[in-house]
């Protein structure tokens, strides 16, 4: 079971509501994937509008609803985007999003860690996007975010885990759940990042992209589960064998 | 929440089932994935480890080598006093014990550092007996800013502080503390802790937490191998070593690995390590804590320090005296124990290079920063 800010989730696939052709799709790959924890787009929600169609189906689904920050470009922006949230949707969980660049999307270190800061002081249960980046995680730690999300790779590239030997520290370091989130394009690879030691992953693209969303949401859910039981169980290997040629221990005559 | 919270929640007899019925697998399982993984640790330290020092040492030195590329840092402690407002029944410096007692005064630390200077040596440990009212805050408050006239890098071995004491001095320049807990058993910790201050295992036990809010650099943590079973001790010191990390993400850590001594009116070690136990626990810390520095001491005979250099060592000190004044007028009354590698740092120096090890004497300059 994953513990985020007190809430227990059972499965560690969490996944987007973006880039589906339809709304049914959408809601149907949702309930294939087991996902409990869905992140919608602040900017997608329309306020004159009631949203129904979007809103009610995943509220009867019982999941839970991560707004994000996504289209913000300063720390302003996004804190202004998750007082939004707050109340339209009434809910203080917030991904922090913040990516000035709209060529790739790449995460703003600064300004993120600057708007993690206040929604922390005001309450949010904040889960940031950034890149993997240990120190800055650290930090976002420090200020009180309640989980880390470091990216794969770019988002919506599918290019998976290029970003693996600091998602490495990242989890070995981290006192707060880590997502990997962005970049993972195929089971194999959310299944890799779960064998390494991260305590979920978010899947959106890969899923909604595919020629039969649902099947290939199936296929994450037990990509993960996998990965997940792989790492519990411990992965095994074979030992290299050191070369003999200088002993270092002789003089101990073991 | 300090380190003593998490500890309590430790099962230390459970913990040492664990080390004792590791297998050949699970050593070679943490072969695999040494670094930072708990699990690894307990097998690395295990018994069933022996048959794997050869491989543990190769892959230790490559490690080390990594890391730290050939470089070998010299310190040299300076003994401010042998004064002591406690009791442990493995130290000359106890307080019941009659030697004579005595605390540098400033041209006698003077005359120390003179000498320490003329050596090469740019990192001094001050050490002192624990004399609160004597030797404390105060005479500190005094001695850091002398001494930091001289060298670039000053550490402190003395009794437990409060952490805005470690910030005061800070201030004054100090950069490391080493604080050894001795033993993470409380049982064994109340025997042979009888009187004064040092008595409180949770207050020993809580002061790197401390150190560390202070901003000090460095922390050398440590336990005095022979006091209890050396395996279980080690691996409570990592789990000290994991915690302290993952909380105070930007200061430094390192170790140190003393094997008890005989000295003036102690006692003799009750759980003996062998010289390949004390191989098979620094290759253990290094596989499992990369850059994890280890100091190692002149408590070790020339042969073995020798042997030891190339394996995961990366401090060491050389021609110590373990006594006030003992630079400028060596005689071993005053001693906290005896030393077995008499050899001078200028002897060292050659053996480091003969081994193919480059002598640092300096690698830090705080007032830059
Ligand atoms: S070990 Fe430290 S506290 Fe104990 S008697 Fe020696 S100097 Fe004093």
């Amino acid at each position: 079971m994953l513990t985020i800010a007190g809430h227990q989730f059972e499965s560690r696939l969490f996944t987007g509501t973006g880039k589906f052709s339809h709304s049914k799709t959408m809601l149907a790959a949702i309930e294939a994937s087991q996902s409990q924890l869905v992140t919608l787009a602040m900017k997608r929600i329309d306020h004159n509008k009631d949203n129904d169609d979007l809103l009610s189906p995943l509220q009867a689904m019982g999941v839970k609803l991560l707004p994000n920050t996504a289209g913000a470009r300063t720390a302003k922006e996004a804190i202004f985007a998750a007082e939004l949230a707050n109340e339209m949707l009434g809910t203080k969980w917030i991904k922090l999003e913040i990516h000035p660049d709209p060529k790739y999307l790449m995460p703003d270190a600064i300004e993120t860690l600057k708007a993690a800061e206040v929604l922390c002081a005001r309450g949010f249960t904040v889960l940031p996007y950034v890149h993997a980046d240990p120190v800055l995680c650290y930090r976002l730690e420090e200020v009180g975010c309640a989980a880390v999300m470091p990216l794969g790779s770019p988002i919506g590239s599918n290019q998976g885990l290029a970003t693996e030997p600091f998602l490495e520290i990242i989890i070995e370091q981290a006192n707060v759940p880590v997502i990997v989130d962005a970049g993972i394009g195929a089971p194999s690879q959310a299944c890799k990042a779960m064998e390494m030691g991260a305590d979920a992953v978010l899947v959106n693209t890969a899923i909604a992209s595919s020629a039969a969303p649902i099947i290939m949401a199936e296929c994450f859910n037990t990509a993960v589960i996998s990965g997940r039981n792989a790492y519990l169980a411990g992965l095994g290997g074979v030992v290299k064998q050191a070369q003999h040629t200088s002993p270092l221990t002789q003089f101990l005559n073991v | 929440m300090s380190f003593v919270e998490q500890f309590k929640r430790l099962d230390l007899d459970d913990l040492s089932m664990r080390i004792y019925s590791c297998t050949s697998i699970d050593v070679e399982r943490a072969l695999q994935r040494p670094q930072g993984n708990i699990e690894s640790l307990i097998a690395l330290l295990s018994p069933a480890a022996k048959p794997y020092l050869e491989i543990m040492a190769q892959a230790s030195y490559k490690l080390t080598r990594q890391r730290f590329g050939a470089n070998l840092g010299l310190f040299l402690p300076l003994y401010l006093s042998n004064l002591c407002a406690n009791e442990c029944d493995y130290c000359g410096f106890s307080m019941s014990n009659k030697l004579k007692r005595k605390t540098l005064s400033e041209p006698e630390l003077l005359a120390e550092i003179n000498i320490i200077k003329q050596r090469g040596f740019d990192s001094i440990l001050l050490v002192s007996g624990e004399h609160e009212t004597k030797v404390g805050i105060e005479y500190f408050k005094k001695v850091i800013p002398i001494v930091k006239q001289h060298f670039s890098y000053v550490a402190l071995e003395v009794q437990p502080l409060e952490e805005q004491e470690y910030n005061t001095l800070v201030g004054l320049g100090l950069d490391a503390v080493m604080v050894y807990q001795e033993t993470y058993r409380p049982h064994t910790y109340a025997k042979h802790h009888t009187r004064g201050k040092k008595k409180d295992f949770n207050y020993r036990l809580s002061t790197p937490d401390r150190v560390a809010a202070a901003g000090v650099d460095k922390i050398g943590l440590g336990v005095l191998l022979g006091l209890d079973d050396w395996r279980v001790d080690a691996l409570l010191m990592g789990h000290h070593l994991a915690y302290l990390e993952k909380r105070y993400w930007r200061t430094r850590y390192s170790i140190s690995l003393p094997r008890l001594r005989p000295c003036t009116g102690g006692v003799t070690p009750k759980v003996e390590l062998t010289d390949d136990g004390l191989v098979q626990m620094i290759c253990a810390f290094r596989l499992y804590n990369p850059q994890l520095e280890i100091s190692l001491s002149t408590r070790e005979t020339p042969g073995f320090r020798n042997n030891l250099l190339p394996l995961g060592v990366t401090n060491i000190s050389a021609g110590s005296s373990t006594q006030p004044g003992g630079y400028q007028n060596p005689n071993t009354e005053l001693d906290q124990f005896e030393i077995s590698d008499e050899r001078s740092a200028d002897e060292m120096v050659i053996q480091m290079q003969k081994s193919g090890l480059n002598p640092v004497w300096k690698d830090w300059e705080s007032n830059w920063f």
